[in-house]
């Protein structure tokens, strides 16, 4: 079996616990306009890897991820799920920490599949990019009922979670939805840590090569100052929510 | 217990009292520190008053064109200087190169012509009597070299396939015990080279003769080194009573070497653990406070970033900046077991906080997996503060170097004052492999420098082909290479003796004879390139091959990528196999080194396109660095190829700059700090602490 592979990177130390391997997937059915990874959208192409290719790139350097792990990211990685199942299962045999990084689109009610994956995956990655299904739309081409559902999912099985929300000036960064977001965290208890990006234009290039428009393109970045405001926002709409139980 | 000298009491005897054995000194007497920081004091208002007046000095020396003064008619001896201050009334720790600080001394010995050249491309001109002298009357080294070189070694030289060559200034890299001067005081470091002088054998063939003159010239600089110190109103001929004195003496012994040579790499040794001895005998007695130790630490420290010598503007060019490798090895595991990271350990990095930031002295933690770890997450934190600290693997070195070596220069590992090394320079190998396709003729000059084999012709190039006539090539090189530094180092040792710092060495030293290797990754990638993909050749109208296209992909060193890394391993091989062939002056031992960290610009500069697609003069990639944008797989990958080169083959040192932007250590510093210890026994995801992470931590506003 084979996974295409966009790249790798062997120091990863922003996708996940530790120092981690991280595994970039080619392909993604959504389209977010901030998307910073262009190049792993098309689900041509790619490097196939086997999962024990895969593993024994990990072990030579193990010693460096001691308090890591692996961590697959893309593209979105649950496009090619029957390859994470025998990756993943390969990884938890040798004691490996693992990580999925994916915006839960897949994502259908009773999947078996699933069901298998999760038994070997150690932290899931959830990036929610708007609480709001028709500005989530808007966004990234695709609705927002799934994703939420996912992170129930995830809640049932007690998958430990860390949520992502990407800052984007004018797009994501209204107070209600920053709020509302913090309630729909609080309304699950898996969530370990709450990650607040602000929105970056270092992609941009990546655009130009490709050949495709900019859909931002007059849009400045988030200050980091802006990020941490709109994390205050969220930890506002967790603990009311809290609050109110 | 009663000891000879008033210095000693207290201590924990052992072989150091009978015999000068300053390792034996600090394993009976010195205290592991496990704890963190907190002890650390901030500087002082005298040491900030002197940093004041240090940066008004260097915006000065910039602005004048970064030289400030120079002696023209001065010859810089350990005495030649009357005493120096920054500010007499408030410096704890003192002296100077010349007469006054940023006021560069003349130091003539190595090559008049480039001592000259330092002057008057500032601007000024030596004594013609000087001049004269150094010309006429007196031989320098470089006159000397040049006396004895063969066409072969110059048109090597003038072609850069042999470059960056110490033939022209000081050679530098040998390290002087200058803790023996603390510890044992002068006198009885005297004492011991004349009885030295006294055994040696009688029967008067050459090398004897040699050793009692050197052991002679030792005396000579010890008696001077006092004479020194005296000016600046110190008695150094006992041992040094307490902490103040410690730091003293040993900068003394430190500063007569830099009075007499002008070397490519000055560098101090191994100096922390030593004197944490006195200031903790100093801390329990109560004789001094923190305060006052930190104070004197950065006292020292701020003598040694205003080191300066006279150097001409190519100097720097090929050293990027005006670099002075004052090297100090801190840390490291002893062979007992225990880590030697004590709290002047904590203090010499800390300096970094009480005068800032900078590049000198080198400070260089001797890293091992049993570091404690409240020392590992200090490291980190000032490397991510400052910038300022390179790293050495301790596990590795101490397997060869024991436990009280010292790094000359940025990795030439030396038992301190019982070993030493002949400087080498480089080869360019890249520009070798060139001369192994175009028959010994130089894509440059097209001058015919190597031997005349006969170039390849076809338009690809075949791998077994190119392996063949390269491996003959790089024997060849090897040879002229070996001679040409047998050559510097006769003439170096009899012009331009290095003899204060020798006097700070056991009679019986170890020479390690150190050569190096610039372009292993150009190399490395063009020999995949011609292995995996195909290489065409572009020739000139007379059939030299100038340039080179190269069709499909191919494994690139810096991946993790065995295909190519066992290239790369097997040149550093069969390289350094060549080397062993030749002999080494005065029984030196062969070592190779992969370090160009700064002159890779210049030796790219001088060499034409290479097989892997780089294009005539583009610079090569630093030290053992895989070429820049070829690494792909992140910075785990990139290190992994650089650490299969095999250290056995390459014993004086593999470099790999690396440079990361804050934010790719991950989100705080914390994050990168607790995942640094790096062990091997443990190895897997069980190990995972995820109360190192932040969480869900929604300040209360």
């Amino acid at each position: 079996m084979y996974g295409k592979i966009h790249s790798i990177e062997s120091f990863g130390t922003v996708d996940g616990p530790g120092i981690r391997f991280v595994v970039f997937l080619q392909g993604c059915p959504l389209r977010c306009q901030y998307c910073h990874n262009p190049d792993t959208w098309n689900t041509e192409g790619g490097t196939l890897y086997s999962p024990e290719e895969l593993i024994w790139q990990f072990r030579k350097n193990k010693a460096f991820y001691t308090h890591g792990g692996i961590t697959v990211t893309g593209g979105e990685p649950l496009m090619q799920i029957n390859f994470l199942i025998e990756f993943f299962r390969l990884a938890k045999q040798q004691g490996i920490h693992t990580c999925i990084d994916t915006s839960g689109v897949t994502y259908r009610e009773g999947d078996k599949k699933l069901d298998e994956l999760m038994k070997y995956t150690d932290l899931v990655m959830l990036d929610i990019k708007h609480i709001n299904s028709q500005e989530h739309k808007k966004l990234t081409g695709v609705q927002n009922e799934n994703i939420l559902a996912f992170a129930r999912y995830l809640d049932s099985k007690k998958i430990p979670v860390w949520i992502r929300h990407v800052v984007v000036p004018g797009i994501t960064d209204d107070e209600d939805s920053l709020y509302e977001l913090g309630q729909f965290i609080a309304s699950v208890h898996n969530v370990r840590m709450v990650d607040v990006l602000p929105y970056h234009t270092l992609g941009i290039s990546k655009y130009k090569e490709l050949g495709i428009e900019y859909p931002l393109k007059d849009i400045p970045p988030m200050t980091k100052e802006g990020a941490a405001e709109a994390k205050k926002v969220i930890g506002r709409g967790y603990k009311n929510f809290r609050k109110q139980k | 217990m009663d000891y000879k000298y008033k210095g000693w009491e207290g201590f924990e005897h052992g072989t150091w009292i009978r015999e000068i054995n300053v390792r034996s000194f600090i394993r009976h007497n010195y205290t592991p520190y496990d704890g963190n920081d907190e002890f650390l004091e901030s500087a002082t208002e005298d040491t900030n008053k002197l940093w004041a007046q240090v940066c008004e000095l260097s915006k000065k020396e910039i602005e004048a064109g970064g030289v400030l003064e120079m002696d023209t008619d001065i010859i810089s001896t350990i005495t030649s200087h009357g005493p120096g201050y920054l500010n007499k009334d408030i410096e704890k720790i003192v002296g100077f190169q010349t007469d006054k600080p940023f006021k560069r001394a003349f130091q003539p010995y190595g090559g008049i012509r480039t001592a000259e050249k330092a002057v008057t491309d500032r601007g000024l001109s030596i004594d013609p009597k000087i001049k004269e002298f150094f010309t006429i009357h007196r031989k320098t080294h470089n006159a000397g070299v040049f006396d004895a070189y063969t066409p072969e070694m110059r048109a090597c030289r003038s072609s850069h396939i042999i470059t960056g060559l110490p033939d022209a200034y000081g050679r530098g890299r040998i390290i002087g015990d200058y803790r023996r001067v603390a510890l044992y005081g002068v006198d009885r470091l005297i004492e011991d080279k004349i009885e030295q002088k006294e055994t040696t054998r009688t029967a008067m063939y050459s090398e004897v003769i040699r050793e009692r003159e050197e052991l002679a010239e030792q005396i000579r600089a010890l008696q001077e080194l006092k004479k020194m110190a005296l000016s600046y109103g110190f008695d150094i001929s006992e041992p040094a009573r307490d902490t103040k004195e410690a730091i003293q003496w040993l900068y003394f012994g430190y500063l007569a070497a830099i009075k007499e040579q002008n070397g490519a790499a000055m560098s101090l040794g191994r100096t922390s653990t030593f004197l944490d001895i006195y200031s903790e005998r100093d801390l329990r007695e109560g004789k001094y406070t923190e305060r006052e130790i930190q104070e004197m630490v950065d006292h020292f420290v701020m003598k040694l970033r205003l080191v300066k010598f006279a150097r001409t503007p190519e100097y720097n060019a090929l050293f990027s900046g005006d670099p002075q490798w004052v090297t100090e090895a801190i840390g490291g595991v002893a062979i007992d077991g225990r880590h030697m990271v004590t709290k002047m350990s904590y203090r010499y990095l800390h300096t970094l906080n009480n005068l800032g930031a900078s590049p000198e002295p080198n400070l260089t933690v001797l890293w091992s997996v049993n570091l404690p770890m409240n020392f590992k997450r200090y490291c980190a934190k000032m490397s991510i503060e400052s910038s300022s600290i390179q790293y050495e693997n301790d596990d590795l070195m101490r397997f060869t170097h024991g436990d009280d070596y010292a790094i000359a220069c940025c990795v030439s590992s030396m038992r301190v004052g019982k070993e030493m090394q002949f400087f080498g320079a480089r080869a360019n190998l890249a520009k070798c492999l060139l001369y192994a396709i175009n028959g010994g003729k130089d894509e440059i000059s097209r001058k015919q420098v190597g031997p005349e084999f006969q170039p390849i012709t076809s338009e690809y190039l075949d791998y077994d082909e190119v392996m063949k006539k390269f491996d003959a090539m790089m024997r060849w090189l090897a040879e002229v290479y070996v001679n040409t530094l047998n050559v510097i180092h006769y003439m170096h040792d009899k012009y331009c003796y290095e003899k204060l710092q020798m006097a700070l060495h056991d009679k019986q030293v170890t020479r390690w004879f150190a050569t190096g290797i610039a372009g292993l990754s150009v190399v490395a990638d063009s020999l995949s390139a011609i292995k995996y993909a195909k290489v065409k050749v572009i020739r000139d109208e007379t059939g030299l091959a100038v340039d080179y296209e190269v069709e499909g992909d191919f494994p690139k060193y810096g991946n993790d990528d065995d295909r190519v890394d066992s290239i790369a391993t097997d040149i550093v091989h069969i390289f350094m196999e060549h080397i062993r062939k030749n002999h080494t002056y005065r029984n030196s031992i062969p070592t190779t080194s992969i370090l160009t960290i700064t002159s890779n610009v210049v030796y790219g500069k001088a060499t034409g396109a290479t097989p892997d697609g780089r294009k005539a003069g583009e610079a090569f990639a630093p030290g053992a660095n895989p070429m820049h944008r070829r690494d792909t797989n992140g910075a785990v990958a990139s290190l992994a190829s650089v650490a299969k080169l095999p250290f056995k083959d390459a014993q004086d040192g593999i470099s790999n700059t690396f440079s990361i932007i804050p934010g790719a250590l991950g989100k705080e510093d914390q994050m990168f700090a607790g995942d640094i210890d790096v062990d091997i026994d443990c190895g897997n995801g069980a190990c995972f602490e995820p109360t190192l992470f932040d969480g869900l931590d929604f300040d209360e506003e």
